[in-house]
C-alpha cells in the first residue's frame, strides 16, 4: 500500500511568520541608527558592533554545543542582543569590555534561563545595566567626530536648556551611545517595525508620552527643553527596541500601555532626582520584572462567560 | 451587540469559486464506513452477498448521536471489513461493488410529516449529520425540550479552498426553502438568520429570494474573516447571542445547521432520497482539474483524483476538509465520508511543515484567537497533566479554529496541544461524574 502522505494535524496552512523573520526584520529597523552611528562616532563605534554581535553569536553557538542543545543561532536573536548592545554602549567602549557585555548578556541572562524565549529580562538592556555597574568606562560617553562639547545632552541640559540645539539632537550630532543620539533614524526603524506590524504602537507611544508629560510637568511646562529631554538619551531606542522586546513585555495592548507608562515614570524618577542621569535601561528593567503581573493582570477575558 | 469577534484573513485559494458541480459517475467500488457521525459507530444489517440498491438502509441508528446509513449505489455487498479511520479508531467498512446501474431503491418515497415528531423522524431517516464537517447528527439538534427562537443556517464558507456550500446554496436553493418552510412550521419558529460571506453573489441573491418568501427569514451578510463559520461566531455575529461555555446553542434558543444539510434535509422532505452523495470540492495545487463534484458516500479518493485528471505532481498530503481544520488522510483509499465537504490535494509549497522553536512570547496566539483563550497557558496546563487548570484556561472553549498555530511564527503546536487537552478534561469530567 503506498503510505507516502505525511499526517500532521490541523491546521495544515501557515502564515509564514517565523521568528527568524521578525529578528530580520528588527536588525533591518536598526540599519538606519547603526549607520548613522558609525558615521557620527566613526569607524571604532563598528568595532564595537562587530565584537559585540560576533562574541554573542559565538557564545549562544558554543552554550548550545556545550550543553548539547539544537544550535538556534539561525533564529537571529542572537545577533539583534549583539547588536542593540552595541548600539547602547559608547564608542570609546575598551573592545574587551564590549566583549564581556556581550558574553553576559547572552551566557547569564539568555542561555541559562533557557535560550530564547525564556530570558526574564532584556538581555541588551541586562549587560548595559550589568557594564554601567561594572566598568568605569560606561559613565564616560563618546562624542561626535567633530564635536567639541564635553558632556552628554542630559548633562548639558541640565545647566543651561539651551546648550544642545534641537537640530543636533533629531541628528544625532551630540555624544552619547552609538545607536542612541540619531533620532531620525531611531524613528525611521520604529516605523518599519510599526508597518512590518512587528509591534504595535502601544508602549513605544506610552513610553515616550509619559516621559514627555512628566518632564514638562517637572520643568515647570517648558515645551522645548522637554522635547529636548526626550530626545537626549536613550529613550527612542529604548522605546521602540527594547521595551518592545516581546519576551519581557505584556501582550495585550491594555497591559502594553501600562508597561509604557510605568517605563516612562520611572525613567523620569531617575533622570530628575537619581544619581545616574539616564534612567531608560533600569526603568525597562524594572518593567521586565513586573511584567508577569502586568500580564497576568491584563490578559483578555474570555469569550463565553470563562468565569474570573 | 458588542464588537466583533476577532477573525483573521486568510487567502481565499478557492479556485473552483463560480463552477457548477459535476455528478460523479457510479465508481467500481464503495465502501461505506459505520460510524460517520460523532457518536457510537452503527452495525451494519447487510451481509456479504446482499443486494443493494441507492437508498437501500445497510445500518439502523442506535440513538447514542448515531445516524443511519443507506447505500449510495446499486450492486451487492462484498466485504465486511475493519479498518482503522484517521482518529485510530477501528470502524466496520461496508464494501459494495456497483452494477454501474444506480438502480435506486423501490422503497424510498416522500415521508409523510404531519407533526413535529414525524418531522425529526424524518431527518433522522434522512441520515443527516452536520455537512460541514463536525458529523453531528442533525436530528439530536431538534430534541430539546427548550423553545427554538431562532433558527441559523451557516452559508458562511470561511475555509479557504471550499465551495461546495456556496455551490450547494446556488444549486439547491429550492430544496433548502423546503427545509426552511418545513422546520419552520412544525417547530413555530419566529426568526430564521442564513449567514453568509461576502462575496459569494450568485448564492447571496439566491438566498435572498429564499428569504424574501420567508416570514421572519433574512439574510445576514458578513465579512469574509476567518472563523466566521465556526457555531458561537456565527451565532454572535448573527444574532448577537453569547453562548456560554460548556452550554449548546439551544440553551439560549438557537439551531445551527449547515446550508448544505439543509438542502440535504428539503431533498429527503420532497423524494425520500436519504444522504448518498455529497456535493464536494477537489482542490489544491496536486489536483489537475479542480472541480466541485457530487460523488456517491464510500467512493475512494483515487477514484475522485482520478475524475478529476489525476495528479499534476505527487501530493504531499491529502485533506479531508479545509486546510485550517481538515484532518490528513493516511492514503487514497480513504472513502468520501458523510461530512466530506472538501478533498484537497496539497503541494509541500501550499502546506505548512512547521520547525518548532521556543515561544517567543509574541502574544500573536491570544491576539488571533476569536475566543480570546491563551493558548500557550493550555499548553502549560496539559504538560503538568492539570485538568483543572486547563478548564480554567478556556481548552473547553477552544474550537480548534487554528488561528493561534496558523500565526505562531515559532511554530508552536498549538491547537495539537488543545486537543489534547480537550481530551485531559473530557477524561478528568468523566472520572469526577463517577465519583
Amino acid at each position: 500500500m503506498e503510505n507516502k502522505l505525511h499526517i500532521s494535524v490541523s491546521p495544515h496552512i501557515h502564515s509564514k511568520r517565523s521568528t527568524q523573520k521578525i529578528m530580520l526584520d528588527v536588525l533591518i529597523a536598526l540599519l538606519p541608527a547603526t549607520i548613522a552611528g558609525v558615521v557620527i562616532f566613526g569607524i571604532t563605534s563598528l568595532a564595537v558592533v562587530a565584537v559585540c554581535v560576533g562574541v554573542a553569536v559565538l557564545s549562544e553557538f558554543l552554550f548550545n554545543v556545550i550543553v548539547k542543545k539544537q544550535q538556534t543561532i539561525s533564529d537571529l536573536s542572537a545577533i539583534v542582543t549583539g547588536l542593540l548592545l552595541a548600539l547602547n554602549l559608547p564608542a570609546n567602549v575598551p573592545l574587551w569590555q564590549a566583549a564581556v557585555g556581550s558574553l553576559f548578556a547572552i551566557i547569564i541572562v539568555k542561555c541559562i534561563f533557557g535560550g530564547i524565549g525564556r530570558n526574564v529580562v532584556n538581555p541588551a538592556i541586562t549587560a548595559r545595566v550589568f557594564m554601567l555597574v561594572a566598568f568605569s568606562s560606561m559613565t564616560k560617553a563618546a562624542f561626535p567626530l567633530d564635536s567639541t562639547a564635553g558632556a552628554t545632552p542630559l548633562a548639558l541640559l541640565a545647566e543651561d536648556k539651551n546648550a544642545v540645539s534641537l537640530q543636533d539632537l533629531l541628528l544625532g550630532n551630540v555624544g552619547g551611545a552609538i545607536g542612541e543620539t540619531c533620532a531620525v533614524a531611531l524613528l525611521i526603524g520604529g516605523i518599519y517595525l510599526l508597518v512590518k506590524k512587528v509591534i504595535t504602537w502601544h508602549i513605544p507611544v506610552a513610553f515616550i508620552a509619559t516621559t514627555f508629560i512628566f518632564t514638562l510637568a517637572v520643568h515647570e511646562f517648558d515645551f522645548m527643553l522637554a522635547l529636548s529631554l526626550v530626545l537626549s538619551g536613550g529613550l527612542i531606542l529604548g522605546a521602540f527596541f527594547m521595551a518592545t522586546d516581546y519576551v519581557t513585555s505584556p501582550t495585550t495592548p491594555l497591559g502594553k500601555l501600562i508597561f509604557g507608562i510605568g517605563a516612562g515614570l520611572i525613567t523620569v524618577l531617575i533622570r530628575e532626582w537619581g544619581i545616574y542621569p539616564e534612567g531608560v535601561s533600569f526603568a525597562i528593567l524594572i518593567m521586565n520584572i513586573l511584567n508577569p503581573y502586568i500580564d497576568s493582570l491584563t490578559a483578555r477575558k474570555m469569550f463565553g462567560g470563562a468565569k474570573k | 451587540m458588542a464588537s466583533k469577534l476577532r477573525g483573521i484573513k486568510l487567502k481565499s485559494r478557492k479556485t473552483t469559486e463560480g463552477m457548477h458541480s459535476v455528478k460523479m459517475p457510479a465508481p467500481k467500488t464503495v465502501t461505506i464506513p459505520m460510524s460517520m457521525h460523532i457518536g457510537k459507530p452503527v452495525t451494519p444489517i447487510v451481509k456479504v452477498g446482499s443486494e443493494v440498491k441507492v437508498g437501500t438502509l445497510i445500518a439502523e441508528d442506535t440513538n447514542n448521536l448515531s445516524s443511519p446509513v443507506y447505500s449510495s449505489v446499486s450492486g451487492k455487498v462484498t466485504k465486511l471489513t475493519d479498518v482503522t479511520i484517521s482518529n485510530g479508531n477501528v470502524v466496520q467498512m461496508v464494501v459494495i461493488e456497483s452494477d454501474g446501474e444506480m438502480t435506486i431503491d423501490e422503497n424510498i418515497k416522500k415521508p409523510e410529516i404531519n407533526s413535529k415528531e414525524d418531522l425529526v423522524t424524518a431527518i433522522k431517516n434522512s441520515g443527516m449529520v452536520g455537512l460541514g464537517g463536525a458529523g453531528f447528527p442533525t436530528y439530536a439538534k431538534f430534541t430539546s425540550d427548550k423553545p427554538v427562537e431562532t433558527l441559523i443556517i451557516n452559508g458562511a464558507e470561511c475555509e479557504p479552498y471550499i465551495t461546495s456550500d456556496t455551490a450547494t446554496m446556488v444549486e439547491k436553493s429550492d430544496d433548502i426553502k423546503t427545509a426552511i418552510e418545513t422546520i419552520v412550521k412544525y417547530f413555530n419558529i419566529k426568526e430564521v438568520v442564513l449567514g453568509i460571506e461576502k462575496g459569494s453573489d450568485e448564492a447571496q441573491k439566491k438566498m435572498e429570494e429564499v428569504a424574501s418568501a420567508i416570514q421572519g427569514m433574512k439574510v445576514k451578510v458578513l465579512p469574509p474573516i476567518y472563523p466566521q463559520g465556526g457555531e458561537k461566531v456565527l451565532i454572535y455575529h448573527t444574532t448577537g447571542k453569547v453562548v456560554p461555555t460548556g452550554s449548546l446553542p439551544i440553551d439560549v434558543g438557537c439551531v445551527v445547521i449547515n446550508c448544505s444539510t439543509m438542502a440535504g434535509i428539503g431533498n429527503f422532505i420532497k423524494t425520500g432520497m436519504p444522504l448518498v452523495e455529497r456535493c464536494i470540492t477537489v482542490d489544491g495545487a496536486s489536483v489537475k482539474e479542480p472541480k466541485i463534484i457530487v460523488a456517491p458516500i464510500g467512493t475512494q479518493l483515487k477514484d475522485v483524483f482520478e475524475f478529476c485528471g489525476g495528479f499534476n505532481e505527487e501530493p504531499f498530503s491529502v485533506l479531508y476538509g479545509g486546510p485550517m481544520m481538515g484532518v490528513a488522510v493516511p492514503d487514497l483509499t480513504a472513502p468520501v465520508l458523510k461530512q466530506t465537504n472538501a478533498i484537497l490535494a496539497l503541494t509541500e509549497k501550499e502546506t505548512a511543515v512547521p520547525k518548532e522553536t521556543n515561544c517567543i512570547r509574541c502574544g500573536a496566539c491570544v491576539t488571533n484567537c476569536p475566543f480570546g483563550i491563551t493558548p500557550p497557558a493550555i499548553t502549560k496546563a496539559y504538560k503538568n497533566k492539570d485538568a483543572e487548570a486547563a478548564i480554567k484556561a478556556g481548552a473547553e472553549l477552544c474550537m480548534l479554529c487554528g488561528c493561534c498555530s496558523y500565526n505562531c511564527p515559532a511554530n508552536r503546536p498549538l491547537v495539537q496541544t488543545n486537543k489534547l487537552a480537550k481530551e485531559l478534561v473530557r477524561e478528568f469530567k468523566m472520572k469526577e461524574a463517577n465519583k
